[in-house]
């Protein structure tokens, strides 16, 4: 295909919208770096410098990527997924350590972050496997190896210990849901989730009431004839009640103070607004200093290079994890929802343009790359927010991070580019 | 359903995300947020407070400089303690706790060493300040008083209080603020404004420039000078014949309603709230719960008017036509409440008007008070015209000055004794004791001293009010420039006025002997009972001397009232006072020494100690 073919068919929605968000927040990472001593925006020597040179290095990616044969990603997907758990081995040998975390290579102008590239070359093994003739989805053993592929590299990044990134890899789970994956399994998922919540909110006792009410509400109405399955609802209640005793057991004496206090935080469970008050200055020290800045801004914000909290540097990691806060404060209301309206869009397009393929790799693919953005997306921003607890993953195209910016933009773009070739079935 | 199960999932948390964002940024967001931003410092630039100078130009209340040691406990660099300590003058152990406790409080920021150094020591220390690196020496300004007196009237600052930040968002920690007096009402204009410089700092406090360029920053606006009402000559002048003795003295401008004079005894120097031993001080005199020198007595003490309340039931019963001025009633060296017998001191006999006010008779007016009630047809309706009347002379309620207000007095009404005694099951004679200003009134010399200005009106008064001039110019406010007129037609003022000139002017009247040469002069006396309890007993004690007056009774300048505790008769110490302060006032001389002497030399502390003494209580013992 030529290159005109492919400017013609590539999503330009989706291209727009990349560039959109690449743009606001690099404006907002210069924001929140940027010191009085005046210099110009291509000093290397600054952040925002530093990361306009990796907006450029991306650029120079995508013209790669759109230019390579179509069919070389999901031919090279398995050496690539190998190369990547091998880089991520390596990280026990050869890591640099920076914050705590091992996860970095140190390859003199800046430092590679494998991870990233293991989100990308996850995605695509998954992606390969699952559009594989002999994968049956339906199948246990199937089923298992599909997981492994997702465990592979988050059991490798915990170590490091990064349990955030870690954490994206589940997302995945997404693409075989797409697929077929029995849905039984996300409720039970799901089930434990809210009981754990549950159990930490309102106490084993009030779970076992409501779970009580819920079988009365579910069974109470039903026509006499059919018959109430009293031995699985019993067996299942007991479960409930059971595994509710143990998130309890678990939490106070399995779970550090740390833990503890993160989700007492995060689902308020101090009861003392004084207490709760300390608790947020100091293990909620970064949310809540983001959440004031987001606050201060207002609906129509403080203005570019006007945010004062910004500019005292008040927010810890402003420029990376809580970067959306800078918009918040000097974009206000307006920013904060134009940025969301943005990912929303492109999320719902790269959807519809997954939906549209013919070719099951290229689909899958894109529900992997939906699946990794969305889990930063929503993981980042509700931490920023004050909805989700600190967690330490990026937001996508927006934070500063050489390798992020890199591999977020080598993610889209491989989807993007098997998208131009939708209408064949096979490469 | 698979397909749309993500789509779902990306709405949900879109409006999730949207709402919080909401609830952040519309719902929860304050637009004064400026002052709460920490990133953002403001530095005050505080005017200097505005003077404060009397009616006739002499300075009250200026402003002196003070000087603070300040320290920064992180340029501090080794020095020699001893020598340093020395020039301070407080000792090693205090100066290494200070210094800590500075550190404690922020090692980068500034905080007072010593407080308020006195000039002598600022100039030793001035010269050798830069060898002490770390220190250095803040000028503030601290009020200055020009006189010992009129602390009640002047007030005094201090620094606010949670309250008050609560309240006024104006101030910030460490400001101070009028108190009381003068210095809390006019807060505002002595204050002037604060100018202010808002500071960007970065999250370890240290500043990085300004913030917006200044682009919001304001300049300070200079406090008022303003002149009060007071005469600091007559007002110094009753404070030292107000010496050893407890009560008010309040004297007013008739024809203004400018107050010349209040004075409150026991009171207390000015001075003795400024500086160093400010709060030593303060708790001294807040602790004498017994003198309660920082209690206006002026404008709080309520207490029964006695005799200076006749004259305003002679008015009514002009006015309401029950007697004129001719009408007489016999005195039986007292009268009859049914067979009770109360007493009178006139020496009995048949009373007109003029008699009964300048010989005081109780028989007198507690006939007139029963007629006034006679002439209506229910004690009811007679209760309330006579509610009327009284209320018109500005008794029974806050005068509306520009002072503290102070206490509203009591003049009881219909409601009252039907509460007490029940509905319609009193008469006139129940409350009997009305007549001559006892029973149930209650009035704070303030009040006596307007009732007096009205009567000197003939029929009208000015409320009285402190503030003179602002910046030279003489104030405007109509609620101090609008007269505001008694019930009482004009015409009936003269036969009373009349009997209080004779007060003095007639042999038998009750202040013959402390009438003013060359100078006309109205008053009235009063003796007022009053009850304690000792040791959980009903006592009565020596009686309040009260006297009212005004002078000259044609064209009147000067309206006072004085209520002196437990002073016995009304001629007494109350009499002694009012004749010396009018004197004092319109001639500015004193020509009879004697009195000025007794009433300078006499005190009421003995009186004042008894009821604590232990012994049993000796009502109006003779003193002299």
């Amino acid at each position: 295909m030529s290159g005109r073919n492919i400017l013609k068919r590539i999503d330009w929605l989706s291209v727009f919208i990349y560039f959109a968000l690449v743009f606001i927040g690099w404006i907002n990472i210069y924001s929140s770096t940027f010191t009085d001593e005046h210099s110009t925006i291509f000093d290397f020597g600054t952040l925002y410098g530093k990361q306009l040179f990796f907006i450029g290095v991306s650029l120079v990616a995508i013209v790669i990527i759109l230019a390579l044969e179509v069919n070389f990603y999901e031919r090279f997907s398995s050496v690539l997924y190998l190369l990547s758990m091998a880089s991520l081995l390596g990280l026990f040998v050869f890591g640099k350590t920076i914050a705590g975390a091992t996860s970095w290579y140190d390859l003199g102008f800046f430092n590679l972050q494998p991870s990233e590239l293991a989100k990308v070359a996850t995605a695509l093994a998954l992606a390969k496997y699952l559009s594989d003739i002999q994968t049956d989805i339906k199948r246990r053993k199937d089923q298992f190896y599909a997981l492994l592929i997702l465990l592979i590299p988050a059991l490798l990044i915990i170590p490091q210990p990064d349990p955030g990134s870690a954490l994206v890899f589940f997302a995945l789970i997404f693409v075989i849901f797409r697929e077929g994956l029995p849905l039984f399994y996300l409720a039970i998922v799901v089930s434990l989730i809210l009981i754990f919540v549950i159990t930490l909110m309102f106490g084993t006792i009030w779970l076992s009431i409501g779970l009580v009410l819920l079988i009365i509400l579910l069974f109470g109405f039903k026509r006499k004839s059919l018959k109430i399955p009293v031995i699985p609802l019993t067996l299942i209640s007991v479960a409930v009640i059971l595994f509710s005793l143990s998130v309890n057991f678990v939490f106070n004496n399995v779970f550090e103070q740390r833990h503890r206090d993160r989700f007492g935080l995060w689902l308020r469970l101090e009861k003392d607004p004084n207490k709760l008050e300390q608790i947020r200055k100091s293990i909620g020290y970064n949310t809540y200093q983001s959440e004031k800045a987001i606050e201060s801004g207002g609906f129509f914000g403080k203005g570019f290079l006007e945010g004062t909290r910004t500019k005292g540097d008040f927010v810890p990691e402003q420029h990376t994890d809580y970067i959306f806060s800078t918009v918040g404060e000097e974009w206000g209301f307006l920013g904060t929802a134009t940025v969301i309206i943005l990912f929303s869009v492109l999320f719902l397009r790269l959807i519809s343009l997954a939906e549209r393929q013919k070719n099951a790799f290229a689909r899958m693919y894109g529900y992997g790359v939906i699946s990794i953005l969305l889990i930063h997306y929503f993981i980042n921003i509700g931490m920023v927010i004050g909805i989700l607890p600190t967690i330490g993953i990026p937001l996508p195209f927006f934070s500063y991070g050489g390798s992020g910016l890199l591999f977020f933009t080598i993610l889209l773009f491989i989807f993007l580019r098997l998208d131009t070739n939708r209408l064949k079935e096979s490469f | 359903m698979r397909k749309i199960l993500l789509s779902s999932i990306i709405i949900v948390i879109a409006i999730t995300f949207l709402g919080r964002l909401s609830y952040l940024q519309i719902f929860s967001f304050s637009t004064d947020h400026v002052l709460e931003d920490p990133a953002i410092k403001a530095v005050y630039d505080y005017p200097e407070r505005g003077y404060i100078y009397d009616r006739n130009g002499k300075l009250l209340v200026g402003n002196d400089p003070a000087y603070d040691v300040m320290v920064i406990p992180r340029e501090v660099k080794p020095l020699d303690t001893l020598e340093f300590c020395d020039l301070l003058g407080i000792d090693k152990e205090k100066f290494i706790d200070k210094l800590r406790k500075a550190r404690v409080y922020s090692p980068r920021l500034p905080s007072v060493l010593v407080p308020q150094l006195s000039k002598q020591d600022y100039a030793k220390l001035q010269e050798k300040m830069r060898k002490y690196k770390g220190f250095y020496i803040q000028k503030r300004s601290l009020r200055y008083y020009d006189t010992p007196s009129a602390a009640n009237v002047l007030g005094y600052i201090s620094e606010v209080n949670e309250g008050d930040l609560a309240v006024n968002k104006y101030y910030v920690q460490g400001e101070l603020k009028g108190r009381t007096g003068v210095e809390r009402y006019y807060e505002d204009l002595l204050r002037g404004r604060k100018g202010v410089q808002y500071i960007q700092k970065d999250r370890f406090n240290r500043d990085i420039g300004p913030y917006k360029e200044g682009a919001i920053d304001t300049l300070p606006e200079q406090g008022k000078q303003i002149s009060i009402t007071i005469d600091k000559t007559l007002q110094e002048y009753g404070e030292l014949l107000m010496n050893g003795k407890r009560g008010g003295i309040v004297a007013l401008e008739p024809s203004t309603g400018e107050i010349l004079s209040m004075i409150s005894g026991p009171t207390y120097d000015p001075a003795l709230l400024v500086g160093r031993e400010r709060s030593k001080n303060y708790t001294k005199l807040y602790n004498d719960t017994i003198a309660n020198p920082t209690w206006d007595r002026s404008i709080h003490a309520q207490q029964p008017p006695g005799s200076p309340f006749k004259t305003l039931n002679a008015l009514i019963a002009l006015q309401e036509g029950v007697m004129d001025e001719s009408s007489t009633i016999q005195c039986f060296h007292g009268f009859y409440v049914g067979k009770t017998k109360r007493g009178c001191h006139c020496g009995g006999g048949m009373r007109d008007m003029n008699k009964g006010i300048y010989m005081s008779c109780n028989a007198y007016f507690a006939g007139t008070f029963r007629k006034i009630f006679e002439h209506f047809d229910t004690t009811d309706e007679a209760m309330d015209v006579w509610e009327k009347h009284m209320r018109s002379f500005g008794l029974g309620d806050y005068l509306g000055y520009d002072l503290p207000f102070g206490q509203k007095g009591r003049i009881p009404n219909k409601e009252y004794y039907d509460k007490w005694y029940g509905d319609n099951r009193w008469s006139s004679s129940y409350i009997i004791s009305n007549s001559i200003g006892q029973g149930e009134i209650l009035a704070t010399p303030v009040q006596l001293a307007n009732m007096t200005a009205a009567i000197a009106n003939r029929g009208h008064y000015f409320t009285p009010h402190i503030l003179k001039k602002i910046e030279g110019k003489d104030i405007t406010e109509p609620k101090f420039t609008e007269a505001k007129h008694t019930t009482i037609d004009p015409k009936y003022f003269e036969p009373v006025v009349q009997g209080m000139a004779d007060v003095y002017r007639k042999k038998g009247g009750t202040a013959y002997w402390l009438q003013i040469p060359d100078i006309e002069i109205a008053g009235k006396t009063g003796t007022a009972e009053n009850f304690t309890k000792i040791d959980g007993v009903r006592t009565q004690l020596t009686d309040h001397s009260v006297f009212v007056a005004f002078a000259p009774v044609d064209n009147p300048k000067i309206a006072i009232a004085v209520y002196i505790e437990n002073g016995y008769f009304g001629s007494r110490y109350a009499g002694h006072i009012a004749t010396l302060m009018i004197e004092k006032y319109l001639k500015g001389e004193i020509t009879r020494k004697d009195l000025e002497k007794r009433m300078l030399e006499k005190t009421l502390e003995a009186e004042y100690a008894k009821p604590y003494s232990g012994e049993e209580f000796k009502i109006n013992e003779r003193v002299w």
